[in-house]
């Protein structure tokens, strides 16, 4: 072999690994992209719906967090006094006593209302007293963890830290969970009417296998009160100033969306005008009162009637939409009720 | 180094005899570059520090007690305080962390202010701390605090390709370095009249302003994918919320022009791969104005005549470019001390008050016959000291034209005065009034960082021309003010927010008489206001109003819809002595493209100019 030919012996073997490399490179880019969809490695999307992002959705148990009725409990514990934590205790013995609601090992999601910046007295947000009775209360029944959680109108710490809420929580040492732009997931409410896909304050709910409300009583400018079921706004992210377009069919699709295991009606403050956002210590007087309930709608129109006193004044619709739905009694004259006088 | 004439061992070995010394011959090099000529003088810092342990002169590992580690050290600990203090810059991180350190004790921040208000706001003075070690070291500053100068520093170093001998080369003086003092000398004019500007180009408001608007909310997205990761592999022992710079915010935050302020940063700081310490060297006006301060310092670094071979090996590590090769220009020098740690000789010393040797040299340099007081000169270049900036006076009076004119070409742009404002510039509550507030802001942003909501941004030059560029302003349709929130005006250094309590915010108690603070006022756009065009049901903006009573009332009409449904309306109108220009009615609106209630600066308080209504002292509306 003449070192010419040894010269062209070297550059065939250098163009054979070339050949092979490009021959390589455009088989695979072939396949990624002409390879029916389902096959590995296939990019193939010849309509562009499998390059759209798939939304996650997810459900609530199918019978909520409710416990299992009874027809020895009533179904309204009223407790009236100035002793929080005495009342607090009054009212859910009224309903059973927690042991009928809580489970060792059970993980507690409690909703306060904690919508705006502002501080206790000022009615708009759950008395903080009143949150930390009902965790200590909770937290006789041993369960593995307690969630304090809202997502505000306004800015979600300075909610929590201005309404005492935070300091409460961690004081009696519940878990506050405060959301971020992660901890949204869309839910899906069946038959809900306006609400059936909607971003929901997911995380809390991970695991979580009880539900506790506890929501102020208080005015509002559009649906005239605002109380245990409405109380579940809080529970929900995305464009929530549509919602006032129906503001009482939402509140109906709230109830819908969420069965909580019991609620408990903050009537130790009354924020009776002005509302839902108040400001002014004239805009609140004394309640006194603290309601546990396993129904809902009978503690809202408790409130209605007894602390916002607003008996013989027509009820605001939400009541017929959810008393039509079958989710509750929307007068609670007709339901059991347990009333008493602590401290 | 490969200059090094082969020809002079004799004389080397005279000066090391005279220094008493005893130098190994080419001690061997520990770096990993390729085997060095023999010619080549032991450069390399483990070289010296192998030389030296062989010595036995001290421990080996009093090589680490370097004045140049304990400078990085400082650097290392003011660029972790200075994050540090951007990261508690939030609403449950406050605490009482001076987080505006930094910002006041910047020399040009007190000096500005102190020269377009004549006064020196609250924690200003702090400013002394910086000023009074630069008038006894020199720019001291500039290389063991500025975190700025730390970032610069440290990105040239790590991204550093060039040989030794192009270090010498990029690290001698440049006649553009004269630029810093032509900037500073107009920033510092337009103070004067009025105008502060030195927010532009400040390297502490510039990184403060940074980390607001590009690193902080580059880290909140991070933080949540995290969270997210974590949570989708059920790891729960680590809480990724550390390392958000807003947690419990509900939405991610964002800001106008963060792709500016982003591309600056990126341009400013790769500079640095083109000419080390590009921006300190060439730009800084704090560093022009500590460079003006440094011709007194005490102590300067100083060469003596009689070690220096003029190898230039001094250069290499130099970060002010300030020739100590030659004569050392005091205004550039940063006191980084790597001159001294370069030098093989030990020619070079940071020494208070040193003498000029050129005029104490006896005989001629060029015949090699001179000496100093009995020492034979070896240095080529006599010269030691250049005590002032470098820039002709010819410059300096140019200079002080370009501020001169900068003012009226500024201030009579449309945006900024009452006579053309724009009705979106609406500043944080405590403002003072506009031409005062361009007195004072320093385009810092602390107020935008600490900002719950995010409704407050970075002014964009549309908004309010350069001069306004990067001040605070809201936008509602990113957030809203938030009534019983204070914090910008907490973090304001320099009182463009005033501090205030938020009882005077609220026009609580002692302020019931002045009435609250009112940002401007809310209008509505009933052609777009859904129960007024549209027939359909809403008022969100009633329902969040904060005020009490609320500043928007409605007219409840029933009326009957196109397709014959009644509906009920309330349809929403401003009372506008109760308003406050908080515009949580326009955040909330549900027209959200361009809101159906909306506020305009008219009618702020800050402004008798910029008012609305008939002044009242009807005590209904101070509530």
């Amino acid at each position: 072999m003449s070192d010419h030919d040894e010269h062209r012996k070297l550059e065939r073997r250098a163009f054979l690994k070339q050949a092979g490399m490009v021959a390589l490179l455009a088989s695979g880019a072939t396949w990624s992209a002409l390879a029916p969809a389902g096959a590995p490695f296939s990019l193939r999307d010849p309509d562009g719906e499998r390059g759209k992002s798939k939304r996650k959705t997810i459900h609530l148990p199918e019978n909520g967090y409710a416990v299992e009725a009874s027809s020895v409990h009533s179904h309204l514990g009223v407790a009236r006094g100035s002793d929080v934590d005495a009342m607090i205790r009054a009212s859910v013995a009224a309903i059973g006593g927690i042991d009928r609601f809580i489970q060792r090992d059970d993980i507690v999601v409690i909703k306060p209302n904690v919508a705006f910046e502002r501080s206790a007295p000022l009615g708009a947000t759950t008395n903080p007293e009143v949150l930390k009775a009902l965790v200590r209360l909770v937290r006789e029944a041993h369960p593995k963890e307690i969630r304090v959680a809202d997502n505000p109108i306004e800015s979600p710490e300075s909610c929590f830290v201005r309404s005492g809420i935070r300091q409460a929580a961690i004081d009696v040492g519940a878990r506050v969970m405060l959301p971020t732009p992660g901890d949204f997931e869309t839910i899906n409410v069946p038959g809900a009417t306006w609400i059936e896909e909607w971003p929901f304050f997911w995380s809390p709910f991970r695991n979580a296998t009880k539900v506790i409300g506890v929501a102020p009583v208080k005015d509002h400018n559009l649906c005239a009160a605002s109380m245990t079921t409405k109380n579940w706004y809080g529970l929900l992210g995305g464009r929530r100033n549509q919602f006032h377009q129906d503001i009482h069919g939402i509140i109906s699709d709230l109830a819908l969306m969420l069965k909580p295991t019991f609620v408990v009606l903050d009537g130790t403050r009354v924020l009776y005008r002005n509302g839902p956002t108040g400001g002014t210590l004239g805009d609140v007087r004394e309640g006194r009162t603290i309601v546990a309930s396993t129904d809902s709608l009978a503690a809202d129109s408790f409130g209605w009637d007894m602390l916002l006193e607003r008996k013989g004044i027509e009820r605001p619709d939400y009541f017929a939409q959810v008393a039509g739905r079958g989710l509750g009694n929307p007068e609670w004259t007709e339901v059991s009720i347990r009333e008493e006088q602590v401290g | 180094m490969s200059e090094h004439p082969k020809d002079k061992p004799t004389l080397k070995d005279t000066i090391r005899q005279a220094a008493n010394e005893s130098f190994p011959p080419t001690p061997p090099r520990a770096t990993v570059t390729p085997p060095a000529p023999a010619t080549r003088p032991p450069t390399g810092k483990s070289g010296r520090r192998a030389a030296a342990a062989k010595r036995k002169d001290f421990p080996w590992f009093l090589g680490f007690f370097r004045i140049t580690t304990v400078r990085i050290i400082s650097q290392t600990v003011f660029f972790s305080l200075f994050v540090f203090l951007i990261w508690v810059t939030w609403f449950s991180r406050l605490g009482g962390y001076p987080v505006s350190l930094f910002l006041e004790t910047d020399p040009l921040v007190s000096v500005a202010t102190a020269l377009s208000t004549g006064t020196v706001y609250r924690g200003l003075f702090k400013a002394l701390w910086v000023l009074i070690p630069t008038l006894i070291l020199g720019r001291v500053f500039c290389n063991w605090m500025c975190p700025y100068g730390t970032l610069h520093q440290f990105v040239g170093w790590v991204f550093n390709i060039r040989s030794n001998k192009n270090d010498i080369e990029k690290n001698r003086y440049r006649p553009i370095y004269q630029l810093k003092y032509i900037i500073l000398a107009v920033f510092l004019i337009l103070s004067a009249f009025g105008s502060l500007q030195i927010g532009l180009l400040d390297p502490i408001c510039l990184l403060v302003r940074t980390c607001v608007v590009t690193v902080s909310p580059a880290m909140d997205l991070s933080s949540m994918a995290l969270a997210k990761f974590l949570v989708d592999t059920n790891v729960t022992w680590v809480d990724p919320s550390f390392l958000s710079t807003s947690p419990g915010a509900t939405d991610q935050r964002v800001f106008y022009g963060a792709w500016f302020v982003g591309a600056l940063i990126i341009a400013l700081v790769g500079m640095n791969l083109v000419i080390p310490r590009f921006f300190c060297r060439v730009l800084c006006p704090l560093g022009a104005f500590l460079g003006v301060l440094s011709r007194f310092s005490l102590w300067r670094i100083d060469r003596d005549v009689t070690k220096c071979t003029d190898c230039d090996l001094c250069l290499k590590g130099c970060a002010g470019a300030s020739d100590p090769q030659a004569a050392l220009r005091k205004s550039e020098c940063f006191v980084c001390f790597n001159c001294i740690d370069d030098c093989p000789e030990d020619a070079l010393s940071f020494r208070l008050t040193p003498l000029p040797a050129k005029d104490r040299i006896v005989g001629n340099i060029k015949a090699g016959t001179a000496s100093l007081f009995g020492k034979k000169v070896i240095s080529k270049i006599s010269e030691t000291e250049i005590k002032g900036p470098d820039l002709p006076r010819r410059r300096w009076v140019f200079a002080s034209i370009g501020g001169v004119l900068a003012y009226p070409f500024l201030r009579l742009s449309a945006a900024v005065n009452d006579r053309g404002f724009n009705e979106k510039v609406i500043r944080p509550p405590g403002s003072v009034e506009e031409s005062e507030f361009l007195e004072r802001c320093i385009k810092c942003d602390q107020c935008i960082s600490v900002c719950p909501t995010n409704v407050l941004q970075p002014s964009t030059l549309a908004q309010g021309g350069l001069e306004g560029l990067w001040t605070p302003v809201m936008d509602f349709s990113i957030g809203f003010c938030q009534l019983n929130c204070t914090l910008c005006s907490e973090v304001c250094p320099t009182g463009a927010i005033q501090k205030i309590s938020l009882e005077k915010k609220l026009g609580a108690e002692e302020h019931v008489e002045e009435g609250p603070i009112r940002l401007g006022t809310a209008f509505f756009n009933r052609g777009r206001c859904l129960p007024w065009a549209m027939e359909t049901p809403c008022v969100v903006c009633e329902e969040v109003c904060p005020t009490s009573p609320k500043a928007i009332g409605t007219y409840d009409e029933e009326v009957t819809r196109w397709d014959g449904t009644k509906v009920m309306l309330n349809r929403p109108y401003m009372r506008p002595e109760l308003c406050i220009g908080c515009g949580i009615c326009e955040h909330e609106c549900p027209v959200i493209d361009d809101a159906a209630v909306y506020v305009t600066a008219v009618g702020e308080t800050r402004s008798k100019n910029r008012s609305l209504l008939l002044e009242s002292k009807d005590p209904q509306s101070g509530t």
